[in-house]
């Protein structure tokens, strides 16, 4: 909770630069291809996609792929300054909180962020009619936890990073950004080649944009998958949670 | 304080600390000299219940760092080698938050950041960022830092490495005043005049191991003559000249770029080498130090490394 305490105070200073970002990127991604895009396809196909306007098949994604960014920025950036650029987390051991408590209170720190982005991302897609009143909160919630599980697994991933020589850029290019372009977000993932269709499987925000699509619009959706996708982003979570504070203090330690 | 009994640190199957013996008692200045790589660091973080000890006994405050970590060093202030102060944050914003660390409450805090402020000689800068403080500042700060919730002991890694002789003679000041206080004070070092002037006590240790322990003068009475004459005739000839001095002094030491001559009356024997013909580049007689107690007992010196 103390290193909670300190992480909140730390994005305070920048809060303005996480608000920003928090309100302009929907704003610019709902206008630019939500509304843009969206006059092309429902232009092409009266009846939108799976049966609504592409800015409501677009909404779910958007939150979760908001919600999954921000988690993981709250956790990798932290993670590189704290065991290598500054090593405030070898002077956080040194007092009485364990590595292990640092490690969760680097999570809940950005559960906290996700928690906000969510909630905000959430209000622009409502302003902009893409969503219902009524899903606020399952959709925020499912997009939370899936934003909270990935940022646990970027955690235990960030953790065994020793050497920052580009690991982060390295991050954007080769996981977030085709995670971003394969998971369905802009198209329903069964349109691509089933050649590439995995990286949709294996992907948080494919699990996480499946669910919210069900919950706003109520796309089809059967239960197993539904399950299926709920475990997948759990198990992520959690081994992300049991590995990261494992390695937090055997780093710590050693 | 402290209890260490075949104390041991194997990375691999490198011996960074290998079986070592000591023990501090309250109120105490205890140092570790020795040069880099010696395990001084090593020996420190587990002490500070950062480490784990890979085999031996370690007590701590009557504690076993490896079951009560926390208990342990909640009661411990820690300066490491490197400053590791938050950068994005001000001079007392630092403290406060590495006091919350340890779940000390805001109504403590408040009164101990003037308090340590004041000691550490910078109140002028509490709002100051930690990249515009110079290096004795952050120094002093990491310190500071270490005092925050009035610890029965404090580690302090290489205290004064890397900081120009100005800022070294404030902090060995500042360190006088806690010892005064009756902090206990354990302290790392390459530095044998840091050692000589801050330690009641010392261990030095050399390749993982103890060689010595004891108070400063007792080790150089027990390992060295009173006085020391250095002696330089130019890299290529200190050999050979050396090998003529014999009967001059107690004991001498060759080095690369001089020649020692152990003694209890320097300026006699300094006259007999001039004498014999010998006319040296330059002279020293000084009294004998800890570096000579190193060099002894290792046929190192200490900046070898």
């Amino acid at each position: 909770m103390l290193i909670t305490e300190y992480r909140l105070r730390n994005m305070w200073k920048w809060r303005s630069a996480i608000i920003a970002f928090g309100l302009g990127n929907p704003v610019l991604y709902l206008a630019s291809v939500g509304l843009g895009v969206g006059a092309l396809v429902n232009a092409n196909s009266p009846d939108g996609i799976e049966g609504v306007p592409y800015l409501v098949f677009l909404a779910p994604a958007l939150l979760a792929t908001a919600a999954i960014q921000g988690g993981m920025d709250e956790v990798t950036f932290p993670t590189l300054a704290g065991f290598i650029w500054n090593r405030l987390f070898f002077a956080m051991r040194a007092t009485s909180v364990t590595g292990g408590q640092i490690a969760d209170g680097v999570l809940l720190a950005s559960a906290v962020r996700v928690l906000f982005t969510t909630v905000v991302y959430w209000l622009v897609l409502w302003a902009f009619g893409a969503v219902e009143w009524t899903s606020a909160l399952p959709l925020v919630v499912v997009s939370t936890v899936a934003g909270i599980c990935w940022a646990a697994f970027m955690l235990a991933v960030a953790a065994n990073v020793t050497d920052d020589g580009g690991f982060l850029s390295l991050v954007g290019r080769v996981v977030i950004m085709p995670m971003f372009l394969f998971s369905g977000t802009f198209y329903p993932l069964s349109s691509l080649p089933l050649a590439v269709q995995w990286i949709g499987w294996i992907s948080p925000l494919w699990h996480a944009t499946e669910l919210g699509r069900w919950l706003s619009y109520g796309a089809p959706l059967p239960a197993w998958r539904a399950a299926l996708s709920i475990a997948y982003l759990l198990g992520m979570g959690i081994a992300g949670v049991v590995v990261a504070r494992r390695r937090f203090e055997r780093r710590l330690t050693s | 304080m402290i209890r260490a009994a075949g104390l041991t640190k194997a990375y691999g199957d490198f011996l960074a600390v290998a079986g070592i013996d000591f023990h501090v008692e309250r109120g105490e200045s205890f140092g570790i000299l020795g040069p880099n790589g010696a395990g001084k660091s090593t020996t420190m973080r587990m002490v500070g219940a950062t480490l784990e000890r890979t085999s031996g006994d370690l007590t701590i405050l009557g504690m076993d760092p490896s079951r009560e970590g926390p208990t342990i060093r909640a009661h411990l202030g820690s300066v490491p080698q490197q400053d590791n102060l938050d950068t994005e944050l001000t001079v007392a914003e630092n403290l406060y938050t590495y006091g919350r660390y340890f779940g000390l409450p805001r109504s403590y805090l408040r009164p101990k950041i003037d308090e340590l402020l004041a000691f550490a000689q910078l109140e002028d800068k509490r709002t100051a960022k930690v990249d515009a403080l110079s290096g004795g500042m952050k120094r002093r700060l990491t310190i500071a830092r270490g005092l925050v919730n009035d610890p029965s002991i404090l580690l302090l890694d290489e205290p004064t490495t890397g900081l120009d002789p100005q800022a070294r003679h404030v902090l060995w000041d500042r360190l006088f005043r806690l010892k005064e206080a009756g902090v206990t004070l354990v302290i790392t070092t390459h530095y044998m005049d840091e050692a000589e002037q801050l330690c009641d006590r010392l261990v030095v240790m050399d390749h993982g191991s103890v060689v010595a322990e004891g108070a400063p003068l007792d080790l150089i009475r027990d390992h060295s003559s009173r006085e020391v004459v250095e002696v330089r005739f130019g890299s290529d000839r200190n050999a050979e000249v050396a090998a003529q001095l014999g009967g001059v002094g107690e004991r001498r030491e060759i080095l690369p770029d001089r020649i020692l001559v152990y003694t209890d009356e320097g300026e006699r024997d300094l006259q007999e080498i001039v004498a014999r013909g010998f006319m040296p580049v330059t002279s020293l007689v000084r009294r004998a130090s800890l570096e000579d107690v190193f060099l002894r007992l290792t046929g190192r010196s200490l900046a070898d490394e």
